[in-house]
């Protein structure tokens, strides 16, 4: 087992290495090969994993002391486990079909570019792996920042651009607040437990050696950290401007694999977050709040690309309340769902985008349903799932987290489900505006439009039965299913308790979420198959499409106040007050060298005082250098 | 007699270097001169620990004691990687009389070996001061346009502090039961805590300037801008880990109480250095000052962690003493190559490094990632351990220095970013032909900070020596 988990990681690492130092050596066929042969080898092994898993439980397997002091040892360690083997499977999974599609939709970079743009990928594979398969903290930490670095990589791919560099920036910087609260848990955690190792905090023992306190400070500081990678409320600006990578990009670590790794993180450490009141209101408040705010923008935006990215915050968002409500098991399933479905919509949005010759705005597209007819297919279906429509995936996922919250509070239910309402319109919206009616590009671009290439279609073609039919793994009981995903994750998060909620009680939130969904979408389809979005007219309008001037209010309120201090530090404090005092002090020593001067006057008086006025120093200082050293001291307090 | 080598090579090799005149030669002589000093550093941290004494003036009973243990090898080590690196890195660079600056150097390399080992305070007093003086003259002659003012207040305020460690020196001895200046000696020194008090103050000041501790910092980054590269590397690479030696050497084992009784002032004013320092550096055009700036952070950080007195802080920042030291001889080089190539140093003149020289954006990416200790960099384990001993002394405190994190990632991407990307321009464009040798020197470097960050336990097993005579009586 140690070999193949080894592999798991390794072969991702052996890709960038391959195609990183190969990058003016090997052929664009030869890259785009290995970059994608390589993960699918991951993939291949992660299937073995999953199988181990399922018969031995959990494996737990040690390379070698990372850190290693007299106070704490840190191990390099991987665990793979019923949590990690499922995200295991999705990412080198979903990470395959990307890299296949990467391969044609990238077909116009240069060698190098591509063989880099490979590079850059395949290491996000391997520091994915590493946050999931670490079975401490720290290895988490470690993947936790290399997909991050990975993300700063891939968003300012096409470096020459500066607007891509800045949301590459931007991205890595937000990602680091967060980090920061990460980092601060972690050590929480040493100084408390002495350890940062699964098997050893995620236990019934050092949950009575903490305070409640100490469980609600570090739950809250990990949730720090999953607000940066996963984009919540208050860090969520990075992620709707990432969208400056390349498509697949966005799919991959914008939408189906990094952006979903504090849902992992909390759900790791499920058992702190049970036993804190507080962050679990924090997590569920956060989570609604963003899924509402994500969706309210994704209404009134023209960007094909950015609609999704607003909706992936909005689907994180709705994560995040299933994990503040206890439904860990409803969580994950959520985050696999969406992993399809989301990356599905993503790569079709790219068939789109690659057919127009990088166009992106919806009201410039139109009528595209004949002309792209897998791309339009398979876009619909994971509009579908999104929306949540049965028995498309997407209505299982959210209908566990939207019971449990209902089970929960029923205002986060309700509030839920007016979410679910915008993403079924902002959805069908895109749909509409998109594939319905008329074209409205130029006639230049009229007669480019062509499907996609095969390998383009067919990981949409696999994503799409996956997004149709992927609920199969969390039928819940009411529907006759017996939740297979909730029974496997048991072992990491106890089997759910039954949510108290009579069977009429779920008809009826299911048949009201459904209904919802659907009145919406068709109010969507109704408006826009005919014509697109014109311009915002009325103040909300405009408010939604400037995405509620959050980035503005940000820049004034918090980026130039922290610039204009730097630049008083520097200009001001730096220049005059230190330098100065330094240079003042330099200044009184000439001063006074020059008066002392005058002293050596020539006349013998003067100086046979000196002398006996040195000894009587000299003296004193011998005898009493207690004294002195007083001086010093009240020099220094 | 290993550890008397490794000293005298570099000193024997400085005086040849003062009469050969052809640069080429000198060049090649003192590459040579510092391989050997490398691959003796490297045998001598490969084997356990090694002693070298001998009389020297006995009148004063002083005696010439050489001493490695794990804090001495790891400087050793980093000494003697930096300067075949450097010499490597600015074979290219041409200046006057070359073989003087060579000699200047060597004889700097030597002072620098010598307080790293020194064993007895005398002899560590001697070598600060040979460390120092070459270097005085290598600002004053081959620095820039501001050098005489710059070095100027570089050498009166190092001086200073130097002349207070000094009467610290004498004010021990005078206390020690057998009139030594050996280390033992004064460890068992019967000072009272008053005595202990000013002897602490006095060492410290010439610890706290030369690394320097806000706010008596603001020698160096004129200092840094204002020397040639080459001078720049070792004193920020190598010379500015004098004081934090000191510190670990002298101030922690001499003066236990003292040192304890100034902890919370001394990480406190590191922690606002850290900040201060890290804000200036947001700001800064100058590659050189921006990357000195995040140098005076960096080592903000291992003071704060030295005077929390932690063992996992210390551990830490024996750790990122070397790392540090790497880290910003790979800025400091791709910095020189730059400015070597197109005579500039502003951020704002700059722009397209990674379309125009690949190899070297890729390299200044990686060393910037270094600098922002991502995971799997050798500065992530120090900057992991020394945050986790700040964070046991005072989690506020731990909080605080730790904005200083994403403050690091906001001028260092700034850095990348104008630096390497966006469109080639125009004094970038001049950068036409690689400067192979530097680039080698920056391929091995970087490979250093890989290994050393993914497998740190050589580190470990190397500093645990020093570590147990501080933490366990």
């Amino acid at each position: 087992m140690k070999v193949i988990l080894a592999l798991i990681t390794l072969l991702p690492l052996a890709g960038f290495l391959f195609n990183g130092l190969g990058r003016n050596i090997w052929s664009k066929k030869t890259i785009a090969y290995n970059g994608t042969m390589y993960i699918f080898g991951s993939f291949v092994f992660s299937l073995i994993a999953f199988w181990n898993v399922q018969e031995q439980g959990a494996i737990t397997v040690h390379f070698f002391d990372f850190i290693n002091t007299s106070t704490v040892k840190i191990p390099f360690d991987f665990r793979v486990d019923a949590l990690s083997s499922l995200f295991l499977l999705v990412i080198t999974g979903v990470g395959t079909l990307i890299h296949l599609y990467s391969s044609a939709y990238m077909h116009e970079e240069t060698a190098p570019h591509y063989a880099r743009y490979f590079a850059y990928l395949n290491l996000f594979i391997f520091s994915m792996l590493l946050l999931v398969l670490g079975d401490n903290y720290v290895i988490m930490f470690i993947g936790w920042e290399g997909v991050g670095l990975c993300s700063y990589l891939l968003i300012g791919y096409w470096f020459t651009n500066t607007t891509y560099n800045n949301a590459a920036k931007k991205a890595f910087i937000m990602n680091r607040i967060g980090d920061l609260g990460f980092l601060l848990a972690i050590f929480w955690l040493i100084v408390k437990l002495g350890t940062v190792s699964y098997g050893e905090v995620l236990t019934a023992e050092s949950l009575a050696k903490l305070s409640s306190s100490d469980i609600t400070a570090i739950t809250l500081l990990l949730f720090v950290g999953a607000m940066g990678k996963s984009a919540q409320i208050p860090l969520y600006t990075w992620l709707p401007d990432a969208m400056a990578g390349p498509t697949p990009v966005s799919a991959l670590i914008h939408a189906a694999t990094m952006v979903t790794a504090g849902i992992y993180m909390i759900t790791r450490t499920n058992i702190f977050y049970t036993h804190s009141e507080v962050a679990q209101t924090v997590v569920a408040i956060i989570g609604i709040s963003t899924a509402l705010l994500a969706a309210t923008i994704a209404i009134k935006q023209n960007d094909i690309k950015k609609v999704l990215a607003y909706s992936t915050v909005s689907q994180l968002g709705y994560m995040f309340l299933g994990l503040g409500v206890g439904a860990y098991s409803g969580a994950v399933f959520h985050v696999i769902t969406h992993a399809f479905f989301k990356a599905l919509l993503f790569l079709a949005a790219g068939s789109v985008i690659h057919a127009l010759h990088h166009e992106q705005d919806i009201r410039k597209m139109g009528g595209l349903k004949s002309k792209l007819p897998i791309t339009h297919l398979t876009f619909l279906i994971g509009c579908i799932a999104i929306a949540g429509v049965p028995p498309f995936s997407g209505f299982f996922s959210k209908d566990e987290i939207l019971a449990a919250a209902y089970a929960k509070n029923p205002i986060y239910w309700f509030l839920g489900l007016v979410g679910a309402a915008m993403t079924a319109f902002y959805m069908f919206r895109l749909y509409a505006t998109t594939f319905l009616g008329q074209f409205r590009g130029t006639d230049a671009q009229a007669g480019h439009i062509h499907e996609s290439p095969v390998s383009m279609t067919i990981p949409l073609i696999l994503l799409a039965i996956l997004s149709a039919v992927g609920g199969a793994m969390g039928v819940p009981e009411i529907l006759g299913g017996h939740h297979w995903l909730g029974h496997h994750l048991s072992s990491i998060i106890g089997e759910s308790a039954p949510l108290h909620l009579s069977h009429s009680t779920e008809w009826i939130l299911m048949g009201s979420s459904v209904t919802i969904a659907l009145l919406a979408l068709l109010i969507a389809i109704g408006k826009y198959s005919k014509q697109a979005d014109g311009e915002p007219q009325t103040a909300l309008g405009k408010f939604l499409y400037n995405k509620w001037l959050v980035d503005e209010l940000y820049e004034k309120s918090i980026v130039q106040p922290l610039n204009r201090f730097a630049g008083f530090l520097k200009d001001i404090v730096e220049k005059n007050i230190i330098d100065g005092m330094v240079n003042g002090t330099g200044k009184l020593v000439q001063y006074g060298a020059r008066q002392t001067r005058l002293m050596q006057s020539g006349q013998v008086g003067y100086y046979i005082l000196f002398m006996v006025l040195s000894i009587v120093v000299l003296f004193l200082i011998w005898f009493n250098d207690i004294a002195i050293t007083r001086f010093f001291y009240n020099l220094i307090k | 007699m290993v550890l008397l080598s490794i000293l005298s090579i570099p000193f024997i090799a400085a005086i040849i270097l003062l009469f050969v005149k052809p640069e080429k030669i000198a060049n090649n002589v003192a590459i040579a001169a510092t391989a050997i000093t490398l691959a003796l550093s490297i045998y001598i941290a490969c084997n356990g620990a090694v002693n070298f004494d001998i009389a020297w003036l006995p009148s004063l009973n002083a005696r010439f004691t050489l001493t490695a243990d794990g804090l001495s090898k790891i400087l050793l080590l980093l000494t003697c990687i930096s300067f075949p690196a450097i010499f490597i890195a600015t074979a290219k660079n041409h200046v006057n009389n070359k073989h003087q600056f060579l000699s200047l150097m060597l004889f700097t390399q030597t002072g620098l070996l010598g307080v790293f080992l020194a064993g007895d305070a005398l002899l560590f007093y001697f070598f600060w001061e040979l460390a120092l003086i070459p270097v005085y003259f290598l600002c004053s002659i081959w620095g820039g346009e501001k050098r005489v003012a710059v070095t100027f207040k570089f050498f009166i305020y190092t001086f200073l502090g130097s002349l207070f460690m000094l009467i610290g020196i004498i004010l021990v001895y005078t206390h020690t039961i057998d009139q030594s200046f050996a280390i033992q000696s004064f460890k068992q020194a019967s000072l009272t805590f008053g005595q202990q008090l000013a002897a602490f103050a006095l060492f410290f000041a010439a610890f706290a300037i030369k690394m320097p501790i806000f706010p008596l910092h603001t020698w160096q980054p004129d200092a840094y801008e204002q020397s040639p590269t080459a001078v720049t590397m070792v004193l920020s690479a190598v010379m500015v880990k004098m004081g934090l030696y000191g510190v670990i050497r002298w101030l922690m084992p001499l003066f236990p109480d003292a040192f304890s009784a100034h902890s919370n002032f001394v990480v406190l004013l590191s922690v606002i250095g850290i900040l201060y320092a890290s804000f200036i550096a947001i700001r800064q055009d100058d590659m050189k000052r921006l990357i000195a700036y995040s140098s005076i952070a960096h080592i903000g950080l291992m003071s704060a962690a030295l005077f929390t007195n932690i063992e996992i802080g210390v551990q830490g920042t024996l750790i990122q003493l070397f790392s540090h030291g790497v880290n910003v001889l790979g800025l400091w080089i791709i910095a020189d190559i730059i400015e070597q190539q197109t005579g500039t140093r502003s951020l704002k003149e700059m722009g397209g490094l990674a379309k125009q020289n690949p190899t070297l954006g890729i390299l200044l990416v990686g060393f910037a990632f270094a600098n922002i200790a991502l995971p799997l960099t050798n500065a992530f384990i120090g900057e992991f351990l020394m945050f986790n001993g700040l964070f046991q002394f005072n989690p506020w405190i731990a909080a605080a220095a730790g904005v200083s994190v994403v403050l690091a990632a906001i001028y260092t991407l700034n850095m990348v970013q104008k630096c390497a990307y966006g469109e080639v321009s125009e004094k970038i464009n001049k950068m036409q032909a690689p400067n192979m040798p530097a680039q080698f020197v920056l391929i091995v470097l970087f490979i250093v900070v890989v290994l050393t960050g993914v497998y740190p336990t050589p580190l470990f097993d190397l500093t645990a020596d020093t570590l147990q005579q501080l933490f366990i009586k």
